[in-house]
């Protein structure tokens, strides 16, 4: 486990100077954050799997992760820790240390309600259910400069919680369809439409929002397309959307930040061990970002992405071959000018004592100080922006500040 | 389905106790309430219609003023009394896998048997999945006929409310063979009625047993316990305490989760061959009950066995917890996404005194000046949108997949929330950028006659829409439409800020 180096020195990543231009792209007014949620409750102590801890194995007979070297093992990452098999699409990252780990991290609310907890990582305020905007959008209004109609993404057909607030957001489902003609691309019923939603309501805002966005993302992303895929369609699901977003990225400078929300990690039975369900989710989920990399291009390296999950499954499998709501996870952190290669965070250990509650992975990172890291680090808040964004949150951890160079 | 319509005299004197008992509410109506109905407004009617129905259909408004409203709701509260039309009728009885019950639906449309020895035949297994999507096209056809056709709205909108909030996924498991059952069985025959029967009859419908995996708790020192069921599994215990009944800061902790799911142990889902209540798919198994005695919430449970997670069930019904979550869940969907906390008690209080008859809760609900002061201030759902458009629009449905993907475009698709918490109805979960583009594309569409519902679909005549809905559109909606090309008036409606909300 390192502990320094979150954010990375630029001697530790020879990858990086390569002949890749990017010290040409490294605008501080295109930096972006892309946060991918992962709703259910990922069971991190599968995703980055503590092979060392003996306990691990006893305590998940079914499920357990073999050690890297055995048979459908754990792909290795630092010794201590190895990744779940099915995201070997993401270990070239892991190598060129464009990919890390914070472990044993989490809300400091024990809440195991999905609902609240899911809440409480969107609002950035644990605790308060009665928050109404997300801390992505208050990041978006704490960025300087006048903000656009697509500074931000909500990738799907809603604005969750973290993205939903003052500053205007686009929502975009990134689906084989999304950028297929709709009735309002025709003048004459855009012009009708128009005047029809000419107030000042929430309705007529939105309405016109989305005029905007749309007039600008379709058109950006028909044309992206069309040179890219030379006619081949997109895979289905995660893998594709995570390509069109990359594309978008490449074509569209001005945004800044997006979302989307992956449901399914409830594994509350049958969970899978190196195969079967998890596996079966994480699986598209690696090989989307791995897609969102390459098909971004340069802008991949002023982009980080953070994924993670409202809080993490019991450290004991049940009685049906799967696990229950638990406290501590891992998140990960993606970033083409990141300090990766390494499982940051404070392990706990899984004895009995060590565990949370006698049952669940302690939390020893607050999930919010992983957040500033990145908030300060890489999208450049000063302290009282950051205070706006993410009221109360603890200070960026020193070892986390390591992982995005200064 | 009841297919025998009451006779007059039976319909008339049905009504005339409802009027009794409404007037015995009278005090607390409006004053809009109290005149002749005459003089009722049309915005009043038009206001109704949008909660207790889909919206208006054509002459809807002019009916609701004939019969008047205190009878219109108490009409809609004793469904019974109001036959349906031919036609749904007709329909439905096309709709085959309704009429199996669950055990017959998994041998019929579940996945092939295999003996024990042999591989599993992926022939077989592609045909079955092929086969088993008859059952979500039946549930969803239904469901949508019945919601624009049916004369019993309320009845209708009480089975959206309530099927999210014991909301199942059809892509778990064997829910694909049972989501239409359980809507006919455990859902449609008690969304009015006593809330302790819903409970029990979602709780222990097989549908329900296997998506919050009940169907495996096993007590992990019980005789049953091997394989795959050999310890317990909270995700129900939690979910129908936080979710169902007592409501997240309903006052219970971890150890109660643990006790409920104890005391639910052993109800299971039927092996497809089994020797005992072989006619059975849920069934309570013994072998793999917890019997050791528990305090739950504060009360030793006193039965034993599947009598024991009835209690249980009895003690979440009845406390004043769950009575205060369900009134804040009903006042926030018929009144205000925040609704006012005076209501929220007096129905909570209403709930109780009643042993939880929802019917009961919804009259005082209906009574309120709350949810009369309440005028537009909700924003349609995407199946609320959709809905009120096909009735407002009184286009005949034929095929109903475009209606489907219409919703499945707005993210609601119909039987596919895959979290227990089912689907929102605030605004703050469907109004965005996007959402008024599409909404604004499928009415264009469906104004235009260019969404195939029929083989010849036609467009709607504005004309027809604008009587529908008499004198309630806003000024500055009709100066839009007075000022549009006839051609695109009656999507102008339908696409307006106005029909975005009810």
């Amino acid at each position: 486990m390192h502990r320094r180096d979150f954010i990375k020195g630029v001697s530790l990543s020879p990858a990086c100077l390569g002949p890749d231009a990017w010290a040409a792209t490294s605008n501080e007014g295109s930096r972006r954050l892309i946060v991918v949620l992962l709703r259910g409750a990922v069971d991190g102590l599968n995703v980055v799997i503590p092979h060392r801890d003996e306990p691990y194995y006893s305590a998940r007979q079914s499920i357990a992760i073999a050690p890297p070297g055995k048979p459908d093992g754990a792909l290795p990452l630092d010794g201590q820790f190895g990744l779940h098999p099915a995201l070997a699409s993401l270990m070239p990252l892991w190598i060129e240390r464009k990919l890390a780990f914070v472990h044993a991290a989490g809300s400091p609310d024990p809440t195991r309600s999905h609902f609240d907890a899911q809440l409480y990582i969107e609002s950035g305020i644990p605790g308060q259910g009665t928050i109404r905007d997300g801390w992505m959008n208050r990041l978006l209004l704490a960025l300087p400069g006048p903000r656009g109609a697509t500074d931000a993404i909500s990738i799907g057909p809603t604005v969750p919680r973290i993205l939903a607030g003052k500053a205007p957001v686009a929502t975009l489902t990134l689906g084989p369809n999304g950028a297929q003609p709709l009735p309002i691309d025709q003048p004459d019923i855009a012009n009708a439409f128009d005047r029809l939603y000419s107030g000042n309501d929430d309705l007529a805002r939105s309405y016109r929002e989305g005029r905007v966005a749309r007039a600008q993302l379709v058109a950006a992303l028909n044309q992206e397309q069309r040179i890219a895929d030379n006619g081949a369609p997109l895979p289905t699901g995660f893998p594709g959307q995570a390509t069109r977003l990359g594309l978008l990225v490449r074509r569209h400078p001005g945004l800044r930040i997006a979302a989307i929300g992956l449901g399914g990690w409830d594994t509350h039975i049958n969970q899978g061990n190196h195969k079967g369900q998890l596996a079966d989710r994480l699986r598209p989920l690696g090989v989307g970002l791995a897609a969102f990399v390459r098909a971004s291009g340069e802008a991949w390296h002023d982009t980080v992405v953070v994924v993670l999950s409202e809080f993490g499954r019991t450290f004991r499998e049940n009685g049906n071959r799967g696990t229950d709501h638990g406290h501590g996870n891992v998140i990960w952190v993606l970033g083409g000018d990141i300090n990766g290669g390494r499982v940051y965070g404070n392990w706990p250990g899984l004895a009995p004592s060590q565990l949370y509650q006698g049952r669940d992975l302690a939390v020893t990172t607050d999930f919010r100080s992983v957040l500033a890291a990145i908030l300060e680090r890489h999208m450049r808040l000063g302290d009282r922006q950051l205070e706006a964004v993410l009221p109360g949150a603890p200070p960026a951890a020193k070892d986390l500040a390591q992982v995005i160079p200064g | 389905m009841n297919r025998r319509m009451p006779g007059r005299s039976g319909f008339y004197r049905s009504v005339a106790m409802r009027l009794a008992a409404a007037a015995s509410l009278l005090i607390a109506l409006p004053p809009v309430l109290s005149t002749a109905a005459e003089a009722i407004s049309d915005q009043a009617v038009v206001h109704l219609l949008n909660r207790l129905a889909f919206g208006p259909t054509l002459g809807e408004v002019r009916q609701v003023k004939t019969v008047g409203v205190e009878r219109y709701i108490a009409q809609q509260l004793d469904p019974d009394s109001l036959p349906e039309p031919i036609e749904l009728r007709w329909r439905l009885a096309q709709l085959d896998t309704l009429k199996f019950d669950p055990m017959q639906l998994r041998r019929l449309y579940g996945p092939p048997r295999v003996l024990r020895g042999f591989k599993p035949n992926p022939e077989l297994e592609k045909a079955q999945r092929e086969r088993v999507r008859i059952i979500l096209r039946d549930a969803s056809e239904a469901r949508m006929l019945r919601a624009v056709l049916s004369t019993r709205q309320l009845h209708e909108v009480m089975v959206d409310f309530w099927f999210n909030h014991f909301n199942v996924f059809s892509g778990k498991g064997l829910d694909d063979v049972w989501i239409g059952n359980y809507e006919q069985q455990a859902i449609r025959p008690f969304v009015l009625g006593r809330f302790r029967d819903l409970l029990f009859a979602a709780t222990k419908h097989p549908a329900m047993l296997v998506y919050l995996d009940n169907a495996l708790s096993t007590a992990p020192e019980s005789p049953g316990a091997r394989g795959g069921k050999k310890g317990l599994n909270e995700n129900f215990a939690r979910e129908v305490m936080e979710l169902h009944t007592l409501g997240v800061n309903g006052g219970y902790t971890q150890d109660d989760i643990v006790t409920l799911a104890r005391a639910l142990t052993g109800w299971g889902v039927n092996s497809p061959d089994a020797r005992l209540f072989p006619e059975y798919a849920a069934v309570f198994e013994g072998a793999r009950h917890d019997y050791r005695p528990k305090v739950f919430l504060g009360h030793p449970l006193r039965s034993r066995g599947k009598a024991e997670g009835e209690e249980a069930l009895d003690i979440l019904a009845r406390s004043p917890a769950t009575a205060r979550h369900i009134a804040f869940k009903l006042a926030q969907y018929f009144v205000a996404d925040e609704p006012p906390p005076p209501l929220v008690e007096r129905l909570a209080a209403r709930f109780l005194e009643t042993d939880g008859n929802i019917r009961e809760v919804l009259r005082t609900l209906f009574a309120s000046s709350e949810f009369w002061n309440s005028r537009s201030e909700k924003y349609k759902t995407p199946y609320q949108f959709v809905i009120s458009a096909v009735r407002a629009a009184a286009v005949p449905i034929g095929n109903i997949r475009p209606l489907l993907g219409a919703m499945d475009q707005l993210g609601m698709p119909l039987y596919g929330c895959l979290t227990p918490d089912g689907y929102k109805n605030t605004e703050d979960a469907w109004l965005g950028p996007d959402a008024t583009t599409q909404r604004i594309g499928f009415a264009t569409a469906l104004a235009r006659g260019t969404i195939k519902l029929t083989g010849a679909a036609q467009p709607v005549d504005a004309a027809r829409l604008e009587a529908t809905f008499g004198s309630t559109l806003s000024d500055a909606t009709r100066a839009a439409i007075d000022g549009a090309p006839p051609g695109l008036r009656a999507a102008l409606i339908l696409g307006s800020p106005d029909f975005m909300r009810r």
